[in-house]
């Protein structure tokens, strides 16, 4: 207990982000995520925390784990880092009258919530956790991330030749970064016991929130090839690899270490390289792979990403650029977010000597001036101890009214990280040149169908070639030629905005025409925390919030209640300290009303942008065609006149065109200025109806 | 080749309609063919001398309108091709020069001319700019229309006997003119121009022109250019009174009104085709009481004959109270009549007792 708190003190102090920040690693118990959803902690229970408790924690952390439990079950308080967790009386309760469940079995009946649900989700689920793992790591270390995904297919053989498995079969997936690497002394922990993470019990923009992660993905393996996880880890120059067998115990939950060897030649200066055999369907699988890595790149425009595919060229996405994200800044939690069973457990968690000093050290915004209305809007009494309120439910719903009755500041926002609107149209502009050249798959069967929206770009470079366009135009502004299609792209990054006391910020972005399709619904490409959302899109608050935007306002068709129709990709992205998730499989968003219109924001001064443009592009489009047009008819004119009067053919073509290119820019001009004038109208009245709603 | 005073002429113009066009982009403006415009709106009815004129609108067709540069340059093709013509002392007709100046324009799939429909109307418009006739400008329309008659007339320099053309009749040429067609001796003491092909064929094979003395003409439907301007100069040249007998329908009447006074389109030629005291003997709507054809042979007016007819109401040349009252009782019996509907009384009817009767009593309308 003491070694924690110490490891936590020490991160408190800022640590410059390195390999011990591992020693503040604690065991968490499994958090519900529709409760984490609804703010920070679901109060429905009288929590008594005792040391007690918490020693008999294992056992209850994986019955408490149960699906069907979950509602009833007490859940983590918010996470801050200062605190340890505790376990609370009626979970205490129950685990005396339960047997302990081996966590092979919880694993197999829940595998599902973790993303393992059969072997073609699997096998994404496994890159997933250990990609997400090495870019947080590389952002919070401070260190430009050099990603390499591989899969590979253990039917081939070692020079990758032979027949690909059809359907399921055994891989072997890694993925290696350039990451801090681990300390020793913890990789067995984090590779080999399922809840265990650093991340679950901080207010911090990450990629990872539940701290299953890897280990379920090293459970995963274990189950259905019986080989452990293989994991080799540097973290500096002077220190040697160290490269780890490891196995878990199933029924302890327990890290076996099979086999750790120094490895002497490691080529990674730092890093960590992460290997799992597990079973898993790559024809069906590898779409959704593919477009995890393709917009993982694009989500992460400081990342360099290599992926290697069975039987396939080595694909890479190049950074766009090499500045790192902002930090995410760990916050305390808001007291606007908290929730009544959360308040309870933090005011029994507390070392302050009363309410009014809990609420100044456990919150923030919360001055001593705040704090003292809190409590005049409460009618507590300043003195009264917060273990007190810890153990007396109507005291803690007292303060806990006061405290939504108080105006407090909204919470500084500073701490998030948001891809930022040039960067996102970097990134777009990498990912479009890479995606344009080298399709991902070739032969694809289409039949796992999980996602209308897995249609690939690939297919696209097949269609018949359109009629040749109007002599070429140089590109408009924002427009961008890549790999000969011109795509116009458009970004923004709204400011922080505050739910239920969780700063978020959301982004959107769009890159139109080029080689999408136009008659086809648009791409949605949804991101939290920089990574992608793959599944259930009708079901995620994004999907709901763009469906809701009227983009016929902005010039493309959408058919009643849907996404609308036209050559375009939508990027949506969210970032938040808690990105509140509809479900633990964390595939979609849930529907904040908060969150929902800051997207619809977002969206619509985007297509604003996208407005202007395509009218600005029919307009030259048009003059281009009708140039062409003056320059034929030129043509003909000039040999008639020639031959009627005997003049220089050539003289007379060249004062016709000179009046041309006069004629149509003082057209062009005249036009521009009509289509200028329309824009703002246009743009003018939705402006005042967001406005309005703000 | 030497020319003529008119070919001559005629170049000149096309010459300088080019040259304005270089001056105008030498001089940085947008090029323009100024043209009258062939429109209701534009003609007026010349009371005194009884025919229809163009009015002093124009409309300037510029190079530089999207609206308006294809037929800028189609109206080049044409000046260019006439011009040619011209020249080489040759003659052809619309459609061919519609096949001389279509062709694919540059690389693209567009012709320079899609139809005839669309050059037939730049030559006309060419017509008016230059203040050109056509026959100057080397063209003539399809060809239609016969005559025969007691008059002899020279054609291209061959003697023709109208009183010896066997059952067919002279084919009237598209250009009549006096450089191509010169009158000779005659005994005609009218000329009567007929509407149709095949009762033109019944007052033939009656020998009506030997018997009554006259020289019978139809031009197939609506008279060409050729009929009008050969009906006009047998007027003018021979001081022979003109009368017309046509459908009784809005058609024949229109017929009558353009062979009197011209029409809208071809109004800048009216003083050259149109015969003023032009005389409208038939199909009367009141012939059908008078000459008691009965109502099975009557042809029920449709919604656009009734239309047009009412439209005719305004025409200023028919604003005359009888005009009125025929045009008006054709609209009220709601029916029209065929010039054959008289056949219903004996085959040659209308030769030995309609039309003999119409005259001696001069029951007809100006
Ligand atoms: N590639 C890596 N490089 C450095 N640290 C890592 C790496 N992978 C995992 N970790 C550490 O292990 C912890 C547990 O990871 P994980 O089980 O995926 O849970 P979570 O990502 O939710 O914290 C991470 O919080 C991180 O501190
Ligand atoms: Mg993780």
């Amino acid at each position: 207990m003491a070694a924690i708190k110490k490891a936590a003190a020490k991160r408190k102090v800022k640590v410059p982000a390195k390999a011990e920040r591992q020693l503040s690693l604690i065991e968490v118990a499994p958090a519900s995520a529709p409760a984490r959803a609804a703010g920070v902690a679901p109060g429905k229970v009288t929590v008594k925390a005792t040391a007690k408790a918490l020693a008999k924690a294992k056992a209850a952390r994986v019955a408490a784990a149960e699906p069907e439990a979950e509602l009833e079950l007490p859940v983590e308080p918010p996470a801050a880092a200062e605190r340890t967790p505790r376990r609370r009386a009626t979970a205490e309760q129950m685990a005396k009258g339960q047997r302990e469940i081996s966590i092979s079995e919880f694993f197999t009946k829940n595998r599902h919530l973790l993303g393992f649900d059969n072997p073609s989700k699997a096998l994404l689920t496994t890159i997933k956790e250990a990609v997400d793992n090495s870019l947080d790591a590389c952002e919070e270390a401070g260190i430009l991330p050099e990603i390499t995904i591989e899969v590979r297919d253990l039917a081939l053989d070692v020079r990758g030749q032979g027949e690909l498995t059809k359907g399921e079969g055994r891989f072997v997936v890694i993925v290696e970064d350039n990451g801090p690497g681990i300390v020793k002394g913890q990789v067995p922990k984090i590779f080999g016991k399922l809840l265990y993470g650093s991340k679950f019990h901080r207010l911090k923009q990450a990629r990872g929130q539940q701290g299953i992660g890897i280990s379920a993905a090293a459970m995963y393996g274990q189950l259905t090839t019986g080989r452990p996880i293989r994991v080799t880890s540097r973290t500096g120059k002077g220190k040697p690899a160290h490269a780890f067998e490891i196995q878990i115990d199933t029924r302890k939950n327990d890290p076996t270490v099979v086999s750790d060897q120094e490895q002497k030649d490691w080529p990674q200066e730092h890093g960590t390289r992460v290997e799992l055999e597990i079973v898993a369907d790559w024809r069906t699988g590898q779409r959704f792979v593919n477009r995890y890595v393709e917009h993982t790149a694009l989500s992460n425009p400081h990342a360099t990403v290599h992926y290697l595919r069975p039987k396939q060229e080595r694909l890479t996405f190049p950074r766009a650029t090499d500045e790192l994200p902002r930090e995410a800044l760990e916050i305390k939690p808001h007291p606007h977010g908290v929730e009544l069973g959360a308040l309870m457990l933090m005011a029994a968690e507390s070392r302050s000597h009363d309410v009014k000093g809990f609420l100044q050290t456990a919150f923030s915004r919360v001055s001593a001036p705040v704090a003292g209305a809190i409590l005049k809007n409460s009618g507590i009494k300043e003195r009264l101890r917060p273990r007190e309120l810890g153990e007396d439910r109507a005291l803690a719903e007292k303060l806990h009214k006061g405290i939504l009755a108080t105006r407090i500041m909204a919470p500084s926002t500073n701490c998030l990280s948001p891809i930022g609107d040039e960067l996102m149209k970097r990134g777009l502009v990498s990912f479009l040149s890479v995606i344009e050249t080298e399709g991902p798959e070739a032969e694809d069967d289409g039949q796992l169908d999980l996602d209308s929206a897995a249609k690939k770009p690939v297919r696209r470079k097949g269609k018949a070639p359109e009629p040749a366009p109007p002599p070429e135009l140089p590109p408009e502004e924002g427009e961008e030629r890549i790999k000969g299609h011109k795509y116009f792209i458009a970004t923004v990054t709204r400011p922080p905005k505050v739910y239920r006391g969780n700063p978020f910020q959301v982004e959107v972005g769009l890159a139109f025409g080029g080689s999408w399709p136009a008659d086809k619904t648009i791409e949605l490409f949804r991101f939290a925390n920089r990574v992608p959302l793959l599944f259930q899109r009708g079901a995620c608050g994004m999907t709901e919030a763009i469906v809701k935007t009227d983009w016929r306002n902005y010039l493309l068709s959408q058919p009643k209640g849907s996404l609308p129709v036209g050559p375009m990709a939508l990027l949506v992205h969210i970032a938040s300290v808690w990105v509140p998730f509809t479900s633990e499989a964390k595939e979609a968003l849930a529907h904040y009303p908060e969150i929902i219109r800051e997207i619809q924001l977002a969206a619509q001064e985007c297509g604003r942008k996208l407005a202007t443009f395509i009218r600005k592009k029919k307009q030259a489009d048009y003059q281009a065609q009708r140039r062409s047009i003056f320059e034929l008819y030129i043509e003909e004119v000039a040999g008639s006149i020639h031959r009627i009067t005997g003049n220089s053919r050539d003289a007379i073509k060249r004062d016709f065109l000179r009046v041309a290119e006069q004629v149509t820019e003082a057209d062009l001009a005249a036009e521009d200025k009509k289509l200028d004038e329309a824009s703002e109208k246009l743009t003018r009245r939705p402006r005042r109806r967001d406005e309005e709603a703000e | 080749m030497r020319l003529d005073a008119v070919s001559k002429k005629t170049v000149g113009k096309i010459e300088r309609l080019a040259e304005s066009v270089i001056k105008s982009v030498k001089g940085r403006k947008n090029p323009f063919v100024e043209i009258p415009i062939r429109s209701l709106a534009n003609v007026h009815f010349d009371k005194k001398k009884g025919v229809v004129q163009l009015g002093s609108q124009t409309q300037k067709r510029y190079f530089f309108n999207v609206a308006m540069a294809k037929k800028f340059m189609q109206t080049f093709l044409v000046s260019d091709a006439c011009k040619e013509l011209v020249e080489s002392g040759k003659t052809t007709s619309i459609r061919d020069l519609y096949y001389i100046t279509k062709h694919t324009i540059g690389d693209t799939r567009q012709n320079t001319f899609e139809e005839q429909d669309e050059s037939d109307p730049i030559i006309e418009d060419l017509e008016v700019s230059l203040d050109a006739l056509r026959e100057e400008l080397h063209l003539f329309a399809s060809r239609k229309g016969s005559m025969v008659g007691p008059v002899t007339i020279r054609d291209s320099g061959d003697t023709i006997d109208l009183r010896r053309m066997g059952s067919g009749g002279w084919a009237v040429p598209s250009i009549v003119e006096e450089n191509v067609v010169q009158l000779g001796k005659h005994e005609a003491r009218y000329i009567l121009l007929i509407e149709k092909d095949a009762v033109w064929s019944r007052f033939n094979e009656d020998k009506f022109w030997k018997r009554e003395k006259c020289i019978i003409i139809q031009g197939g439907g609506q008279p060409p250019r050729g009929v009008r301007r050969m009906v006009q100069r047998l007027h003018a040249e021979l001081r022979l009174p003109v009368y017309v007998l046509v459908d009784n329908d809005p058609w024949g009447f229109y017929i009558y009104s353009v062979m009197k006074q011209g029409s809208i389109n071809l109004a800048y030629e009216s003083m050259r085709m149109a015969v003023p005291s032009a005389r409208f003997v038939g199909l009367s709507s009141f012939d059908k009481d008078k000459y008691e054809l009965p109502m099975n042979v009557a042809i029920k007016m449709d919604d656009g004959d009734v239309a047009r007819a009412r439209q005719m109401l305004a025409y200023p040349w028919f604003a005359d109270k009888r005009w009125q009252r025929e045009i008006q009782e054709m609209v009220r019996s709601g029916v029209k009549f065929e010039l054959e509907a008289l056949s219903r009384r004996g085959i040659s009817f209308i030769t030995e007792e309609y039309l003999p009767k119409k005259l001696r009593e001069k029951d007809w309308l100006e």
